[in-house]
């Protein structure tokens, strides 16, 4: 098992080294960033100097070496737009995006497992249909349109709550909301015929000849492996969350990376996008293993093999 | 006999699927008493499984419904009691033992917890005594190193070994009737042998009363007392082991017996039976045999025979024994 | 112990009687809905040239947010009433089906036929290939498809090309990983064995043998994810890092018209109710292809 995850990990670090290249290559090969940063007026003596102070007169490789050494001990430049260095707005930003996720996340687990379960067990009743309009309802709105109709609607014709900034524990829930809804509709639904499958099994069959609790049944033999396949999207649910937090947060005006990003889309601000790229697929790597840790915990034929 | 351990009487189960009702389990009858084996033999689809879980009624909701009919454990009748009551019933007073191995021990719990189980919820058993009782619930099975095994994973153990836990957890009661729907099928020939054995030794030291669930005539030559012969959801003959295995009244029953090739008899070809398994959504009138029998005639097109007497203790559901005649084979 | 006397029917004690019966025959039942919605939206979206639709990209600044026809002070010559610019707003609808779904089947088929080309010859070779294939897959699978998309919108620029890249990019991931699992299943499978003891070649084996058993699968996933794609489109454009304005694609015109939500509503409601029926028709068409073709695939 040491051996799966240091495989992991090493998979993770070679992707991410694939990615800072694609990152710099995209940044540098297409335009001249400069033309941003110089005013109008600027001569051509200036843009060498500026040149040669931003070091991008050296060549590609040591300009790439550079990058990712400074990348490395957390040194992603300065913004172009605000002209602070890029790590302190990873710094203010980034937790807030991630209480936003943990906030989110609750409220996906709170609602959508319980209701996957049930959905399942009482096929064809009442609240499987409930759930599986949810379900369907949830993938197919988009998420950006629920949210500025929220902004509007209930945050501003109705004032029930606030739809902007991240003052109160109460303006966590719109924000919170919207982003879970998507992963809501998906997981739920995975849940459901995960669990249909696996009530079907023959040893849910033989711990029902045994005489087991019905509930103990549900609850135990059925959901540890219901979950499997569930812990094996996990780690695509969270970069769908990711996804979803950049409109979420830009329409909440919600202070994290999602924003930050967006900011910097709209003011071409290389530094930033590509800190925030490569910090958000570090993140992602992080999660992805340690879903595959999940997973080797939940399934005992991943610990000791056969 | 004595009030059998289980009487079953004129069971019916329907099954309700898009092609039309399948009348799965068709006026089911057969009584068990302690210690006998009754095996259960028929092709695939014949209602034999189908039977067993009505019996524990586990049968697959919602398509399946119990009809009619009784099932009478020790005198009391399964049909009438709450899913509850069947709860408890279930594991403690019948047991049953599963066809694949490979799929009916859970793979994510070790077979020490699934053993465990039973153990906690019948006997309130904890800690020491239960770890105790586990081990040597496994050691009365044939299988070595018990403690070791408690804390492997089901996808650790042969397949053999898996099946004598499934046969462990079902005598952990231990019940009064064991039903076991063909546990060596899945099982390498060597290991077959073996587990009936084992399953024989189960019944005599705990007095059950077996169902024995085959298509293999000869694992019922073994272990059987007596046989009840299934066709399209009816038992079509039922009697003691030899008499039927000399004698076989129904036509099926015959040709099941021909159809199993026999090392030194002069034979030159392989008798198979003709035909197909019957569609039991669209069953006419009359017998259900008829499209493969050999002697079929008029009477068993328009009628469908219920059970006759052959011999004491022997019947079949078939005309050829209409008017207790001593020459089957000849039409009345 | 005696039995109990029978307290009422049978019903009473058996729940098996009383659960509502499932009907004995169940024909095949199509779609209806969801095909005729997306075959209203094609169709529209096909021809759009023809109708005889305002122009979608003129600007009448003096019918700025003219109502739809039903309200006061609309009329037929909008009938779904005027944007931002005053173009009219059902014009608009049909010129974004275009831009909207030809984005979203595009990129799904290039997606799907990449995805598939990858996990068959993963699933066939196994081994090193399959190892290094599906690392890839992995990789990539977990990248957030906005993230890169606005990595391109900001170098190269956006585009409707740099869109369907974009996503495409991402989303064959999923494709390679749902066919491998299959071709594994496939490749154990004695037809298999034998063509390749009759002779035949890989090429032969896969695009002959393996490909056509996995058509099903295909056909569920790809008409699954063309929702999930446009919603993606329309999420970018809403960005200003999908299809540029002043092309009519329902995302931009949702994010022109957001400040005027309460006022103007239909400005931003029939873009997204156009979203909203074209994703849930191709939901619930993958859905009903799902449980025809394979139900197996539940966990897609």
């Amino acid at each position: 098992m040491i051996r799966f995850l240091l495989t992991r990990v090493l998979q993770s670090l070679i992707a991410l080294a694939i990615l800072s290249v694609v990152v710099f290559i995209l940044a540098r090969f297409t335009g001249d960033p400069l033309h941003l940063i110089l005013p109008m007026s600027a001569t051509a003596e200036d843009y060498d100097n500026a040149r040669r102070y931003l070091g991008l007169d050296r060549p590609y490789l040591e300009q790439y070496l550079s990058f990712v050494g400074r990348a490395l001990v957390g040194d992603f430049g300065t913004s172009i737009r605000a002209r602070k260095p890029v790590n302190e707005l990873l710094r203010d930003r980034l937790p807030n995006s991630l209480k936003l996720a943990t906030f989110a996340m609750a409220v996906t687990v709170l609602v959508a497992f319980p209701l996957g379960i049930l959905a399942a067990v009482h096929k064809d009743t009442a609240v499987d249909r409930t759930a599986q309009v949810i379900a369907v309802l949830g993938q197919s709105l988009p998420t950006f349109w629920v949210a500025i109709v929220l902004v509007e609607v209930v945050g501003g014709r109705l004032q029930w709550l606030p739809a902007a900034g991240m003052d109160s524990l109460a303006s966590y829930v719109l924000p919170g909301f919207t982003l879970g809804w998507f992963v809501v509709a998906g997981l739920m639904r995975l849940l459901r015929s995960s669990m249909l499958e696996v009530l079907d099994s023959e040893y849910v069959k033989l711990a029902r000849v045994k005489g087991v609790s019905e509930r103990w049944v549900i609850w135990q033999h059925a959901l540890k492996n219901a979950l499997i396949p569930v812990v094996t999207f996990a780690g695509i649910y969270f970069s769908i969350l990711v996804t979803t937090a950049i409109v979420v947060e830009t329409v909440f005006a919600w202070p994290g990376m999602g924003r930050l990003a967006y900011e910097a889309i709209t003011s071409r601000d290389f530094p930033v996008i590509q800190a925030v790229v490569l910090t958000t697929a570090a993140i992602v790597a992080v999660v992805n293993l340690a879903v595959d840790c999940l997973y080797a915990v939940i399934d005992p034929r991943i610990r000791y093999g056969s | 006999m004595a009030t059998p351990v289980l009487e079953v009487r004129d069971l019916r189960t329907h099954l309700v699927t898009r092609w039309g009702t399948i009348r799965a389990v068709d006026g089911v009858s057969f009584a068990l008493a302690e210690r006998e084996t009754l095996g259960l033999v028929g092709e695939s689809g014949s209602g034999k499984t189908m039977t067993c879980l009505s019996i524990l009624r586990l049968a697959p909701r919602p398509a399946a419904r119990i009809l009619g009919g009784q099932v009478l454990l020790d005198g009391d009748d399964l049909l009438r009691k709450s899913p509850r009551e069947m709860e408890r019933i279930r594991g403690k007073k019948i047991s049953m033992i599963l066809q694949d191995p490979m799929s009916s021990l859970n793979p994510v719990f070790s077979v020490g917890m699934q053993v465990r189980e039973p153990l906690v919820a019948y006997h309130g058993l904890r800690g020491r005594a239960l770890a105790e009782r586990a081990a040597s619930l496994l050691g009365s099975v044939g299988i070595s190193s018990p403690v070791e095994r408690l804390r492997a994973f089901p996808h650790q153990l042969s397949g053999g070994m898996r099946q004598r836990v499934v046969g462990a957890m079902a005598i952990s009661a231990p019940p009064r009737l064991l039903i076991a729907d063909e546990p060596t099928t899945s099982l390498d020939l060597t290991i077959q042998a073996q587990y009936l054995r084992l399953l024989k030794e189960i019944q005599a030291r705990h007095g059950l009363a077996m169902i024995f669930v085959t298509h293999n005539l000869g694992i019922v030559a073994r272990m059987c007392d007596r046989v009840a012969v299934m066709y399209a959801g009816r038992i079509v003959e039922t009697g003691p082991v030899r008499a039927i295995f000399r004698a076989p009244a129904h036509p099926y029953t015959r040709a099941l017996l021909e159809s199993v090739p026999r090392l030194g008899a002069a034979r030159v070809r392989l008798t198979a039976i003709d035909g197909q398994p019957p569609d039991l959504a669209t069953l006419a009138g009359g017998c259900a045999f008829v499209p493969r029998c050999p002697q079929a005639f008029d009477r068993c097109r328009a009628e469908a025979p219920p059970e006759l007497p052959v011999a004491p203790g022997h019947a079949a559901r078939c005309w050829l024994h209409a008017s207790a005649p001593p020459h089957p084979g000849r039409g009345p | 112990m005696a039995a109990e006397p029978s307290a009422g029917t049978l019903a009473d004690s058996l729940p098996e009687l009383a659960a509502p019966a499932v009907p004995a025959r169940r024909r095949l039942r199509l779609p209806v809905v969801s095909l005729g919605i997306i075959a209203v939206f094609v169709l529209a979206a096909l021809s759009a040239p023809l109708l005889a639709l305002s122009d979608p990209y003129e600007q009448a600044l003096r019918l700025r947010f003219q109502p739809p026809v039903w309200l006061d002070g609309g009329s037929w010559a909008h009938p779904l009433g005027t944007d931002r610019l005053g173009r009219d707003l059902l014009s608009r609808l049909v010129h974004g089906a275009r831009v909207s779904l030809s984005a979203g089947v595009l990129t799904v088929l290039l997606a799907s036929f990449v995805g598939a080309a990858i996990g068959l010859v993963a699933g066939y070779y196994r081994g090193r290939v399959d190892a290094v294939l599906m690392r890839v897959t992995d990789a990539t699978m977990s990248f957030p498809v906005i993230l890169l998309a606005l990595i391109l919108a900001v170098t190269v620029g956006p585009s409707y090309t740099n869109v369907v890249l974009a996503i495409a990019v991402i989303l064959w991931a999923r494709y390679a990983r749902v066919i491998r699992g299959q071709v594994l299943t496939l490749m154990e499978l004695d037809f298999i064995a034998q063509s390749r003891i009759a002779g035949a070649g890989a090429w032969r084996i896969i695009t002959r043998h393996l490909f056509p058993n996995t058509l099903n699968t295909l056909v569920v996933l790809v008409t699954l994810q063309v929702g999930y794609v446009i919603i993606v489109e329309a999420s970018l454009s809403f960005l200003g890092a999908g299809i540029p304005p002043p092309a009519p694609a329902w995302g931009s015109m949702i994010a022109e018209s957001r400040d005027f939500i309460t006022s103007a509503w239909w400005a931003s409601l029939f873009p997204g109710l156009a979203i909203l029926l074209v994703v849930l028709a191709f939901n619930l068409l993958g859905d009903w292809l799902r449980d025809t073709l394979d139900p197996k695939l539940r966990q897609l």
